[in-house]
């Protein structure tokens, strides 16, 4: 009991405190960026308005009016959409048939997979390039945005819904082999229901990542598939230091995601930290 | 309803063998039991009948049809699992009604079944509960009815009990033999526990090593054991092995035509105190369990193997003190040493 009541005098004022400290100082940069982006971009560097100033909504309208804001979102929703979708597409049987039908070789796929994971985006840049623009005619497209945001989140996707049905046990699938269901009624009526929790956490994280990718949509698009990654991209170094116009342009980037993330924190807090099936 | 035959069935995985040529005649409403100790086959036997598992030679037939290549489903089985093995997203009536959903029974039929197998096991309070809020041995109600509702040929329980607490399993037990009489049809029961396979039983199959080490009835197998490991296995407290040197009497005037390397085994409860002169082994006094209804009396022989023995009252000898038994010469059991 001493030893309980002497950590938690100290537990009361520590840690609670710790915790504030470092979600402040993870918090800081995009509370700067939603303040910087409500500044004109003359205010933004004068330090004498660091945090009284005059708000204006101009970086908002110029970046709707001048910048195309709109079809930008609309080409990072679709894409990323597709994208999670195709990824549950082919990773929900991928990580069905890896976890309730494992051969000796199915932990070689799972770690070959991981190792995609490991080859530096920068190293196939070039060939991707190249091939896309000379020979498939496909860059600039939504398609390729979606194919490359599903094929660099697969192992993701694969890996999470791989552990998620591996929570469901066996004889849950054995009884209904017994009751006479075929592969589809067992993936819709027994695995799907089981691990929705794990579905729909690896579809929200699949749909972060896609939205938030930068690398590939920012160098696989000039404008067709242009998404918000590009619109910010695009408003950073040709034409100066433009503070109040990024953060304007970076907070409507992130604030659908924010927002979506906030709605389902808890889904993703559940899903992610597992045992939502038994 | 209907008979069931294995005929030199045989499984490996990779490059081990697990069940090594079983043969085994299942007659049509028999209550057979797989007995043995863990790792035995026992299990392995059920789900290669089952259909879970991929026969590599041999064959099952139930009824007059071979079953090697068709699906579980449509075996006529129904199987019980060990942690019931319930659909924790539907409610119990769901669960039930499951197989026969799959089967595009029509609805009449379907609610008459599981209304019916609700009745038989009361369970019709719960039809609409969901399996997390029921306890263990209702969960256990709902997994039999869910075999029950199917109306198969065979039940295949697999140690549906071992995940009850006591109680609860002796009430269960005799729920499946009041089961079983009332359906009369082909069950086939796996456990580890001997008591189960005694009492709910018309036939025991004691397996090890994956191979058959004796059919018989429950009383067979207690009266005639084929070998030490049935003898070893059937009957609790297990039965005393004794060689010929921790006896007080040479061995082939016990029993008629023994030799020297010959062991014979004596039950706990067949062994009678006496005094030496009339006795066929001695040994020391160690240890008094006393049960109520008997007292097992646990003892040491002069080798250092202990035996027991199930006595009505405890000795009134100290602890240490040399004691005396012999038996009637129809208890006993006389073994090759293998």
């Amino acid at each position: 009991m001493a030893i309980v009541a002497q950590t938690s005098n100290l537990g009361k004022i520590f840690w609670p405190a710790l915790a504030w400290l470092i979600s402040i100082i993870f918090f800081f940069p995009i509370f700067w960026m939603v303040l910087t982006s409500f500044k004109t971009d003359a205010d933004a560097v004068k330090p004498e308005f660091l945090i009284f100033f005059k708000p204006t909504l101009e970086n908002y309208f110029n970046m709707t009016d001048n910048y195309d804001y709109w079809r930008f979102a609309i080409n990072s929703t679709i894409t990323s959409i597709f994208a999670t979708l195709f990824s549950l597409f082919v990773g929900v049987p991928a990580s069905y048939v890896m976890a309730f039908n494992p051969t000796k070789n199915t932990k070689n796929i799972l770690i070959w997979m991981l190792s995609t994971k490991m080859l530096p985006a920068a190293a196939v840049l070039y060939p991707m390039t190249f091939i896309t623009k000379n020979f498939l005619n496909i860059y600039d497209t939504h398609f390729l945005i979606i194919l490359v945001l599903c094929l660099i989140n697969l192992p993701i996707v694969i890996w999470m819904l791989f552990t998620y049905f591996k929570e469901i046990p066996k004889e849950i699938i054995e009884a209904s082999r017994m009751d006479g269901v075929n592969t589809w009624g067992e993936l819709k009526e027994i695995i799907i229901p089981l691990a929705w929790g794990g579905l729909a956490s690896t579809a929200l994280l699949c749909f972060i990542f896609c939205w938030n990718e930068a690398y590939w949509t920012v160098r696989l698009t000039t404008n067709e598939a242009a998404t918000l990654s590009k619109l910010i991209e695009g408003n950073r170094a040709p034409e100066g230091l433009f503070f109040g116009r990024l953060s304007a342009v970076s907070s409507a980037a992130v604030a659908p995601i924010v927002i979506l993330g906030w709605f389902c924190q808890r889904q993703l807090v559940k899903g992610l930290t597992f045992g939502a099936v038994k | 309803m209907a008979k069931l035959k294995i005929k030199n069935l045989k499984k490996s995985y990779e490059n081990e063998q697990i069940i090594h040529g079983v043969n085994l005649e299942i007659k049509d409403g028999e209550f057979v039991v797989f007995v043995g100790p863990s790792g035995c086959g026992k299990s392995t036997l059920l789900r290669l009948i089952a259909g879970l598992e991929e026969i590599t030679e041999g064959e099952i037939s139930i009824g007059d049809k071979v079953v090697n290549e068709i699906a579980p489903s449509k075996r006529g089985v129904a199987m019980v699992f060990q942690n019931y093995a319930l659909y924790p997203h539907m409610n119990v009536y769901k669960n039930m009604s499951f197989a026969l959903r799959q089967a595009r029974m029509n609805k009449d039929e379907i609610n008459r079944r599981v209304k019916n197998a609700a009745e038989i096991l009361q369970i019709s309070d719960f039809l609409l509960k969901t399996p997390r809020s029921l306890s263990g041995g209702q969960r256990q109600r709902v997994a039999i009815g869910r075999a029950i509702v199917r109306e198969p040929d065979v039940f295949l329980f697999d140690e549906p009990l071992s995940n009850l607490d006591a109680a609860l399993r002796v009430n269960t037990r005799l729920e499946i033999a009041r089961l079983h009489k009332r359906l009369g049809t082909t069950m086939i029961y796996v456990t580890h526990d001997q008591v189960e396979a005694m009492t709910l039983a018309d036939k025991i199959v004691v397996l090890n090593n994956g191979k058959i080490e004796q059919i018989g009835s429950p009383i067979e197998l207690y009266e005639n054991p084929l070998n030490m490991f049935v003898a070893g296995f059937i009957g609790s407290p297990k039965m005393n092995f004794l060689n010929s040197k921790t006896l007080t009497k040479n061995i082939s005037t016990i029993v008629k035509g023994a030799k020297r390397e010959d062991i014979i085994g004596i039950r706990p409860e067949h062994l009678l105190k006496t005094t030496y002169t009339k006795s066929i082994i001695s040994a020391r006094l160690d240890l008094i369990e006393n049960l109520g209804e008997n007292v097992l009396v646990h003892m040491i022989l002069n080798n250092d193997d202990q035996i027991i023995a199930k006595m009505n009252t405890a000795p009134k000898e100290p602890i240490g003190t040399k004691l005396h038994f012999t038996a009637n010469i129809k208890n006993l059991h006389l073994f090759n040493k293998k």
